[in-house]
Parts: C-alpha cells; structure tokens; sequence
C-alpha cells in the first residue's frame, strides 16, 4: 500500500530550533530590532572612542570655545573648547560601561538572593524578601544619593549606589520564577533521580529564568543609564573634567538658550540609548512571553 | 477586610524600622567627621568634644540606635548639624513643596496619560497611535534635567512667557500658612493673586517631573484598554448597537480602570523620589532639595530624616491604593 508515496511530494517545512524561532520572532519587532541598531551603533562608537574621535576629548582650546557645529567640530565645541563630538563617544564608553556594570553587579546580587528565597523558602525567603521591602519603599534616587554621599562623590561610588539601589528588583523577579518552577514536573523528575540541590539549580531552574532576567536587564541598562548622569548631573558621580553625558549636561547648563550644542547632543545620546534598550526590552518580553503578547 | 488592613500596616511598621536601620547604618558609613565639618577646622578639641557629647556620638553605635529609635518614636528625628535646627521642623517647613509640586506632577500626568492613552487604543495601529507610542518612548527615555533646563530656557529666559525658579515671585507674599500647599493655601484665603503666581510656578516643574510618569501611565492605559478592548462583553455592547462612546465610557474604561489606578499609586511614590533633580533645577524648597545639600554637608541627621517620611509616604500610599482597590476589587482581598 504505498501507492501514494510516489505522489506530489509532500511540502516540507524546515523545522526550527525554539533558539532560532525567537530569533526569527525578534527580527519580526520592527522597533525592536531599530532598539537593537541603536544599542549596537552606540556600542561600537564606545569601543572604538578612541579610534574615531577627531580630538582628545580632555584637549582645551579655550579661544576657539563654544564654536557652533562645523566641518571641524561636528558637535560644536564647549566653552573651554573641546570637542563636544569626542566627548560624546568617549561618554558612550563610560555611560554603557556604567550600565553594564550596574546590571551585572545588581543582577549577580539579585539573582542569588532571588534563587535562594525562592527555593529554600521558608522563614528564609520571608525575611529576605522583607528585606526588599525595605529597599523598594526608599525613594531610590534620594538613597543612591545618600550612599555616593557616604562613599564620596566619585563615578565608581555612584554605580555601587546605583547597584545597592536596584538589586531587589532582580530578587523579586527571580524568586517569583522559581517559585513557580520549583514545582514543575521537570524539576520534580530530577529530584527523584537523585538529583543534587545544587545541580537542580544550576542545571534546571536558573536556565529557566534566564529569559526574564534578560528582559528586565535590557529595562535596567536605561533606567540604570539615567540614574547615573543625574547622579552626576547633581555632583554626586562622575565628576569634571570626565566626559560623562550627565556632567557635560551640567557644565553646559548655562548655554542652553544661546548655545544649545552643549547639552542638545548628550542629551540625544542618552535618549537614543535609553530608548534603544527599552525598545530591545518591549522586543524581548514579547518574544520571550507571548501571553503578554499586545 | 480589616484584616487585611491590619497585616498592611503591620508591614508598613516593619518597613519604617528597616529603613531607619538601614539610614542609621549609611550615617555610619560616613568617613568624613560630620561635628568637624559642621564646627570648622578653626574648632578647639574640647568644642568638638562637647558638641559630639551634645550629638550623643560619643555613645556605642548600638546605644546610639536605641536613642534614635526612641527619640524618633516621640517624633523627634534630631537636629540637624547644617541648620541646627529640629530635622522635624525643617520637614514640616520642605515637605508640602513637594508634596505640592508631586501633585501637580501626577495632574499633568492624569490630564495627558490617560486620554492620549485612550485614545492611541482606540486608534490602533494609525498615525494617533504611532504618535502616542513615540511621546511615550521619548518621555520614558529622555534625562528630565535636560527636559527641565530646556523649558526653564525657552519659556522663562527666552520668552519669557512663565516665571523663573521657586514658588512665587520674590514680590508675592507666600499665603497664610494653612496646609503649606501655596495653592490650596491661597484658595482658602481667597487670594487670587497669590493663587495664580503660584500656579504659573508650578507649570514647568510639573511637567519636568511628571513626563516620565505620563509616559508610564500612557502605555499603561493603552495596554489596558486594549485587552478590554478585545473582550467579547464588549463585541456584545457593540453588538447591540451601543454607541462608541457609551462602549468605551460605561464597559471598557471601567474595567480597564484598576491596573491604571494602582500605577497611578506607584507613580506618586515614584514622583516623591523623582523630584530630587526637578527640585534641583528650579531651585524648589521641597525634601529632594534638602536631602542633596544635606549630603553635600554630610548632614546625615537631616538625611535620615528625610529618608524615613519618604519612606514612610511611599508605602502608604500604595497601602491606601491597595486599600481602596480592595473596596472596589474584593478578589483581591484573598491574594
């Protein structure tokens, strides 16, 4: 009975991984993917500052001070005549280095004390998660404020205050997943072949929050961004001469109205960039949860 | 019911106790000797001495606690190194700025998120929609002390069409203190001019602190009445031919109501907080103000004072949120 088989040839469809199904899914969020252009443009003008920017952006030339944007100064020039274009790029290395290390920082601290909560439980997840508590009804900025105070102003101070700030966040969000994982039949398989604590975490719940923990990093990197320029911007990070977007946005605070160059392109800097990660992060939570799917 | 009261305050409590535990641990932190900053290089040790005894830093940090805790129990938050004054009294004078300037914020927030919010749902997919989506975008991603020195620049400097920093115009006597609220004040008084100045300050901070809340509270309402959007009660009311506008107004805003309105909590208490730049920038005596130059003077007193009632503030409000949303919602009650 294989009178069929020489038939029409049954059209095939490739199947595909659920890692390149995503893939295929992320690249569908036109704005998501513009978020990811965006992150990666910005990324490569931090990584190669010092490659393309024209001028040392520390260099004063203080006669040649706030130039209005040309063929020289793609950017203008500030009021000791440096070069704004120079500084942005190397702002880009210090404003995406300082989220990055935020998140990692935060999310390393957040998703320890997240998984352990969540798994151990008990009075344990009770009182860390009351520690949360605490950190979630400070008003965030004002305690970053008063921990780079303590510290002492300084843009290393100002990312620990950042990363004290926003680790609760990660703990929640991690915890939540666990509980819900730690009861799944996968998990419960593996733990009646003998499976280790350890090995169950490592191997089957911390994988499984990956993507959440993605997402909300991709929110973080923006909110972290902005966090530490106006840390900054209030003198309580990144400090002059440092071209950092906050700090140049401040020194050029009285030149807003007649020489709008100073702090026009910092600020557009950090607006793409921080639009860009929320952008990849509405992409990603998409993607990643189709229930929540709009 | 009551008991879910209960349990809120009672949590509330005990976040109150971590905070001043936590605040008194970064006072600790502090390397540099608040009592010398505060009396000058010029001090003599005995004055230093004296003065730290006054402080009661002499005492074991423990110790120092015990009368912290027991002195803020009687209200009495300590005195601030900077303007040797009552942290307490300092407050009473900073905060309803900006518990004044937070409302005004959450105003422009309520008046623009909610209706663009509506009406991007209701347009999906077309230019009112797109362009919603792009202010919401922009709001949430935009420095809003970039935002505040630009409309100080344009619209004080340039044209000249608001008045500059502060509450009132330096020729404009503040109102009979009543609430502290300069607006409200000036109502209950009658005083028109005053009401007005006081309005026409309150113009650019608000809209400097509230833009990143309205674009919170804009995807938000979008999102919301989008899913109700798509309910099939709703297919029914159209079904029945009822108008749009009753659709939307009695069936789908009602039940896309709850989630903005827990967001709209969540803003105030965001807005608290958010005001520290906005309070910068225009030169606004509310607590963000104080905290910053009670950190630049190491002034941690006053710090810690600061820090507790906000403390205290934000998780009331969304105790009260959560309150009131169990009133209207009583499945929440069992979560």
């Amino acid at each position: 009975m294989q009178a069929t088989a020489s038939a029409a040839p049954i059209p095939t469809r490739r199947v595909l991984s659920p890692n390149a199904l995503m893939l295929r899914r992320f690249t569908k969020e036109k704005t998501a993917v513009f978020g990811l252009l965006v992150i990666l443009l910005f990324a490569l003008l931090a990584v190669f500052a010092p490659l393309l920017a024209p001028f040392d952006p520390l260099a004063q030339d203080i006669p040649n001070g706030l130039a209005p944007p040309s063929a020289e100064h793609w950017m203008g020039t500030d009021k000791l005549g440096r070069d704004i274009f120079s500084r942005m790029l190397y702002g880009a290395r210090i404003s995406l280095g300082a989220g990055l290390g935020v998140v990692i920082m935060a999310g390393l601290v957040g998703t320890l004390v997240g998984i352990v909560a969540g798994y151990v439980g008990g009075w344990l997840d009770e009182a860390l998660m009351r520690v949360t508590d605490i950190f979630f009804a400070f008003p965030s900025l004002i305690l970053a404020m008063a921990i780079a105070g303590a510290l002492g102003p300084s843009l290393q101070n100002a990312l620990i205050a950042v990363a004290v700030v926003t680790w609760p966040v990660y703990a929640r969000l991690i915890r939540g997943q666990v509980l819900v994982l730690r009861d799944r039949e996968f998990v419960l398989a593996a733990r009646s072949v003998g499976a280790s604590h350890g090995l169950i975490l490592r191997r089957h719940l911390f994988p499984n929050t990956l993507s959440p923990l993605l997402v909300q990093a991709s929110f973080e990197m923006g909110t972290v961004i902005l966090a530490v320029a106006g840390l900054s911007f209030i003198g309580f990070g990144a400090q002059p001469p440092t071209p950092e977007w906050g700090v140049m946005i401040s020194e050029g605070r009285n030149y807003i109205t007649t020489h709008w160059w100073l702090t026009f392109f910092p600020a557009m800097a950090m607006l793409f960039a921080v639009a860009g990660f929320n952008l990849v992060g509405d992409g990603l939570r998409d993607v990643l949860d189709p229930r929540l799917r709009r | 019911m009551t008991t879910f009261i209960i349990r809120r305050l009672g949590g509330l409590v005990f976040v109150i106790f971590g905070v001043s535990l936590l605040t008194f641990f970064l006072a600790q932190l502090v390397p540099a000797d608040p009592v010398a900053a505060a009396l000058g290089s010029n001090a003599r040790n005995e004055q230093v001495e004296a003065y730290r005894q006054q402080l009661g830093l002499d005492q074991p940090v423990v110790t120092q606690y015990a009368i912290y805790m027991g002195r803020m129990l009687q209200g009495d938050l300590g005195a601030s190194i900077r303007t040797r004054r009552a942290v307490a009294d300092d407050l009473r004078d900073y905060l309803p700025a900006t518990i004044e300037l937070t409302l005004a914020a959450l105003f422009v927030t309520i008046l623009i998120g909610i209706p663009l919010g509506i009406l991007a749902a209701l347009n999906r997919n077309t230019w009112i929609d797109g362009g919603a989506r792009i202010l919401a975008l922009i709001g949430g991603a935009m420095p809003i002390f970039y935002v505040g020195l630009v409309l100080l620049g344009v619209f004080y400097r340039q044209l000249q069409w608001l008045p500059g920093p502060g509450r009132l115009d330096s020729t404009v006597q503040p109102p009979t203190n009543i609430t502290g609220l300069y607006t409200v004040d000036a109502l209950l008084t009658g005083n028109w001019l005053v009401f007005g100045n006081a309005v026409s300050h309150l113009i650019l901070p608000a809209i400097t602190l509230g833009l990143f809340s309205t674009a919170v509270l804009l995807r938000m309402t979008r999102s919301s009445m989008l899913e109700m959007l798509g309910q099939d009660y709703v297919r029914t009311a159209k079904a029945k031919g009822l108008a749009q506008r009753l659709v939307v107004g009695r069936h789908v805003f009602k039940n896309a109501l709850p989630p903005i309105l827990t967001i709209i909590g969540i803003l105030f208490g965001s807005l608290l907080s958010g005001a520290v730049l906005t309070e910068t920038i225009f030169n606004w005596p509310g607590i963000g103000r104080y905290a910053t130059t009670s950190v630049t003077t190491l002034d941690y007193p006053a710090v810690m004072g600061v820090a507790l009632v906000a403390a205290v503030i934000y998780p009331l409000v969304n105790t009260l949120v959560d309150i009131g949303y169990s009133v209207i919602d009583p499945r929440v009650r069992t979560h």
